[in-house]
């Protein structure tokens, strides 16, 4: 009994913590549509600098912690509101959460930077450990203030919210997009105050949660998280609801604490389980959860750009990558090829989120943990490099990714992102951690508790042991999975997946199962990372856990996303950032938080321009290169040619490298200079050719060129011929389909949001006023 | 009896009654209106009919089966479609792509009974924007794709949100003549507008929803020569659904028609 009382009083002030952050959190999702995913580390950035003032300069607790609360952190959600999360007005939900991971992602860089992890420090509870008896039971002072500040919080909030002019601006409900609407003028002044109010508890609850462990980064940001089911139970909502939610989180984490070493059985399996208790509920809470509302579309600033492959252009990309591949398999050193032999494995799981989160707009944070369980499965079943392994490895993968996402298909985007989030978390503290255990007779062995090591794999006679093979064979596999990636998008599924992104009110009324539409792409996207973490656990040969944590899955997310999460290329692009930054080892964890850090701020930009820099920058840049066959033989000659030299060793590395960067920067610049002469050529014809019925179409390319002229110059290059052909036509509007068109015109509205001028000029260019009369009897003649 | 029949349906959002028992019904090969300002409850009405918002209490029976308690993409297999006040076009798929995709699913439930995206397109006068992204479109011309979108499910009952607003006078002519040939061949349509020109020329039964509350039911004429209609919507003075048009009218550029 008394023991009980012990674990409910230090219970209860966990519960008055989180009940202080979920709060928080609740405040700035109801008030500015955003979910704040790097709530738990504004938290920690907070304890940490509490830590710095009371304990690294001595600063007296009473000074420090108002200090921290109530200046620098609403300064801070200041900053942060003016310079992220203002601009996410208008932006995807899923953007809106790849912005909020990043900013977790820079703060936990951040403040490993600042603060080297590697030294030990302990932040104090308040009043030094000191409290009072309550009969035989000792109550610490810290306990009772705790309890006594998220009481005050409770009915600060409550004044807040129903009696100040300010609070009742800010309850207006932002997740019905329609009543956000008739809101009118954007309520910043609400935002303000709430990013100030949401950081603010935040900080005291990071501050006040840090002495239960030693000071971390991540620990401390994912003990934060937790507070995530007391939101949920509150249903992102109700602020009451969250505070009983958080009474439940918080005293189940003690009371596991308190009992779970008692428990005889299976200590080494229930030893990991304590920090994931709060995942635990928090899948509980998901699961009792009433199913949201399918929704239409939200008013979006920017328009979303999804390419969707030709087989063409799919099977050159993959030529390309396999011919790199081979380019670098033969010419760099065994040492470098077998650090960076890591990369075709995260690019595989790059190119797993293309369908998931580029296609069908749903942001998954445990696809590296799909790809750790790949990557087990590989370690034990590929024995002897048995190749049937990896199929294996896609299958598990899949079928734990089907399961994972089955509580989260009835709810909308952000439950699915804490879903997986939560599953993540799981995984890397628990699951991965395991020692062996045995189901039904089946001995089970992650990660055995450390190192695993896998087979390279075999076929016949044909083996990967070599640095060589196996560099190029992950590069081959990199190109089936997206060539996979590829028919999907090609597909009825990647048309499903687009229309459920754009409206899944509209697809569930057309007859779409939506929830099945969801299953399936997750499923799939599971599979693939599956296959990814195969092909890394093969290609490092050991690996632990660590190499699939949930803050390494972030940070590849915001490498595929920054890169274009829309296009295949992105995946390679996040494999080669993060698999070769283990060439320059030697600055070991240092250049792995570095590619975190710059992810993180590359990321942030995304609030601007969802779509990423393959559709938004590289795509258009040699667009004019695949235009012009020329060029594009040239190019893929001149390299051959380079690397057969270098083969013969008549050249060194250094000039193929240079070479092959030459040739890069030069391609896009010689196609679009013949373009543009060759458009010139076509455009002075279509002038002397010129009708009266042209002046519009003559017209609205003058204001693109101007308008382009700000943004790339290739995408005039490239639009210049369409209206010109136009003209060419003799005065008849755009009849059909015209292929020059769509491409271009989408790299229009890249640097700016489309506004109304821009979508007149599109109108005006594609003669949409002509064809709105000239059509118009159509209507009547299908009538008739 | 109607094949899309609803019974005793109210909808209340806390203490805010949207819908107070509202009893109607739609029959095949006629157009059925459904009238009065914003805010009666109208695209309420939609929502509890297409499964997007379950009633709080009430039922809506297809062809004489209970479905209230289906599942939106259930009750479109069925038969039911309907288009949006709010354009929920696929924006980033084509125009035909649009279609293609609503006959793709319709062919999964019932084979063979999809329709021609192309020949609906046409239908609609879209066949020379068949390959523009759907979000390039102005929004008379979205809703006439949303209109082929909902036909290429082959529905036998369509449910039209405010289909002729962001159309100019003609076009909402040629779209009055098109409406009276889907009734025709068949189709139970169930139309919200506020353009009373189209209204009054081609329903053949009207009810008007206030407050949500369903005031009055009838033929147009009668519905027009109802003291209670004229006073609280069909006035001289333009009442709140004939602002709001004006307002809607303003911003798509097209001409509202004043009621006669």
């Amino acid at each position: 009994m008394h023991e009980f009382l012990v674990f409910t009083i230090s219970g209860l002030t966990t519960a008055g913590i989180y009940a202080i952050s979920a709060s928080g959190l609740t405040l700035t999702y109801v008030t500015t549509g955003v979910f704040n995913i790097a709530h738990g580390a504004t938290g920690m950035l907070a304890a940490f600098t509490y830590w710095q003032l009371a304990v690294g300069w001595g600063l007296p607790a009473p000074l420090a912690l108002p200090l921290c609360v109530l200046v620098a952190a609403p300064l801070f959600g200041l900053l942060l509101e003016r310079l992220v999360m203002r601009r996410l007005a208008g932006a995807p939900e899923s953007t809106r959460l790849v912005v909020t991971v990043a900013v977790l992602v820079v703060l936990v860089s951040l403040v490993q930077w600042v603060w080297d992890p590697s030294t030990f420090r302990r932040s104090q509870e308040l009043f030094a450990g000191k409290g009072f008896h309550l009969g035989t039971i000792s109550v610490p002072y810290n306990d009772v203030l705790v309890l006594g500040v998220a009481a005050a919080v409770a009915v600060l909030l409550w004044l807040l919210l129903h009696h100040s002019r300010a609070g009742i601006a800010m309850r207006a409900r932002v997740d019905d997009p329609s009543l956000a609407t008739l809101n009118g003028a954007r309520p910043s002044t609400s935002a303000r105050l709430a990013w100030m109010t949401g950081t603010a508890l935040a900080a005291l609850a990071g501050i006040l949660i840090a002495p239960k462990l030693t000071m971390s980064a991540i620990p401390l940001t994912l003990l934060i998280v937790n507070a995530y089911a007391a939101a949920v139970i509150g249903r992102l909502r109700s602020l009451p609801m969250t505070f009983a939610g958080a009474l439940v989180v918080g005293l189940a984490a003690d009371y596991a604490v308190g009992y779970l070493p008692k428990v005889h059985y299976g200590q080494q399996y229930l030893r990991g389980a304590l920090p994931v208790v709060p995942v635990l509920v928090l899948l509980v809470a998901l699961l009792v959860l009433r199913a949201s509302r399918l929704r239409g579309r939200p008013a979006l600033a920017v328009r979303e750009i999804t390419p969707t492959p030709t087989w063409g252009g799919g099977l050159g990309f993959c030529a390309a990558v396999v011919f790199g591949a081979v380019i670098a398999a033969t010419t760099m050193s065994k040492a470098d090829l077998f650090a960076s032999t890591s990369m075709w494995g995260l690019a595989i799981v790059g190119v797993s989120m293309v369908p998931l989160v580029g296609y069908a707009g749903r942001i998954s944070l445990c696809q590296l943990s799909f790809a750790g369980i790949g990557a087990a499965v590989v370690a034990h079943a590929g024995n002897g490099g048995n190749p049937a392994a990896l199929l294996l490895a896609v299958v598990v993968a899949a079928a734990v990714g089907a399961v994972v996402s089955l509580p989260a298909l009835r709810l909308s985007g952000i439950y699915l992102a804490l879903l997986t989030g939560a599953f993540a978390v799981t995984l890397d503290n628990w699951i991965f951690q395991l020692p062996s255990f045995t189901v039904a007779g089946h001995r089970f062995d992650l990660f055995q508790g450390g190192t695993l090591s896998a087979d390279r794999f075999r076929v016949g006679g044909f083996h990967t042991d070599s640095a060589k093979t196996f560099f190029i064979t992950g590069a081959v596999l990199f190109a089936l999975a997206a060539l996979v990636v590829v028919a999907v998008r090609r597909s009825e599924l990647g048309q499903r997946l687009i229309a459920v992104k754009e409206s899944p009110a509209a697809s569930a009324t057309l007859g779409m199962n939506v929830r099945l539409t969801t299953l399936a792409v997750f499923t799939l996207s599971a599979g693939l990372a599956g296959l990814g973490g195969g092909v890394y656990a093969s290609a490092v040969r050991s690996t632990t856990a660590d190499s699939f944590s949930f803050f390494t899955g972030l940070t590849l997310l915001l490498l595929v996303v920054v890169a274009g999460v829309s296009s295949i290329g992105s995946g390679l692009a996040a494999g080669l950032l993060l698999g070769t930054a283990a060439i320059s080892s030697a600055a070991g964890d240092s250049a792995a938080r570095v590619t975190a850090t710059l992810a993180g701020l590359a990321a942030l930009a995304l609030a601007a321009n969802p779509n990423g820099l393959i559709p938004s920058v590289l795509r258009p840049a040699y667009e004019p290169v695949r235009r012009v066959p020329a060029v594009l033989v040239g190019s893929v000659g001149v390299v051959t040619g380079l690397w057969v030299l270098r083969l013969a060793h008549v050249v060194d590395g250094d000039v193929l490298l240079l070479g092959i960067v030459a040739v890069a920067v030069a391609a896009p610049l010689l196609a679009r200079s013949l373009f543009d002469r060759a458009a010139g050529t076509v455009a002075r014809a279509a002038g002397t050719a010129a009708v009266p019925g042209d002046a519009v179409a003559s017209e609205a390319a003058s204001t693109i060129a101007t308008t382009a002229a700000t943004a790339t110059a290739t995408a005039t290059a490239a639009a210049a011929p369409t209206v010109a052909a136009t003209g060419a036509g003799g005065g008849t509007v755009v009849s059909g389909p015209d292929e020059g068109l769509s491409g271009p015109l989408e790299w229009l509205g890249f640097d700016a949001p489309v506004s109304q001028t821009d979508l007149d000029v599109l109108d005006a260019r594609l003669a949409l006023a002509g064809v709105d009369e000239s059509r118009l009897g159509e209507v009547r003649v299908g009538a008739a | 009896m109607a094949l899309l029949e609803v019974r005793d349906v109210t909808v209340r959002y806390g203490g805010h009654v949207a819908l107070h028992s509202v009893n109607l019904g739609v029959e095949a090969g006629r157009v059925t209106g459904l009238i009065g300002p914003n805010g009666a409850g109208k695209t309420t009405l939609f929502n509890v009919l297409t499964g997007l918002l379950p009633p709080s209490s009430g039922h809506v029976l297809l062809d004489g089966q209970e479905i209230t308690r289906l599942a939106p993409y259930r009750r479109a297999r069925r038969g039911l479609a309907r288009t949006f006040q709010i354009l929920e076009l696929f924006g980033q798929l084509t125009v035909l792509e649009n279609v293609q995709l609503a006959a793709r699913l319709r062919r999964r439930s019932a084979p063979g009974a999809a329709a021609d995206p192309r020949a609906l397109l046409a239908r609609v006068g879209l066949t020379a924007l068949a390959d523009r992204r759907a979000d390039t479109l102005p929004t008379g011309l979205g809703r006439r794709l949303e209109l082929a979108r909902a036909l290429a499910v082959r529905p036998r009952v369509l449910l039209l949100d405010e289909p002729a607003s962001g159309q100019d006078e003609e076009e909402t002519a040629a779209f009055a003549d098109l409406l009276g040939e889907l009734a025709g061949e068949g189709l139970a349509i169930l139309l919200v507008e506020h353009d009373m020109t189209l209204v009054m020329g081609v329903c053949a039964h009207l009810y008007v929803l206030d407050f949500g509350t369903l005031m009055a039911e009838g033929d147009p004429a009668s519905v027009r020569a109802d003291p209670r209609v004229r006073e609280a919507y069909l006035g001289t003075v333009p009442g709140p659904g004939e602002a709001g048009l004006a307002a809607t009218a303003a911003t798509t550029g097209s001409a509202g028609e004043e009621p006669r």
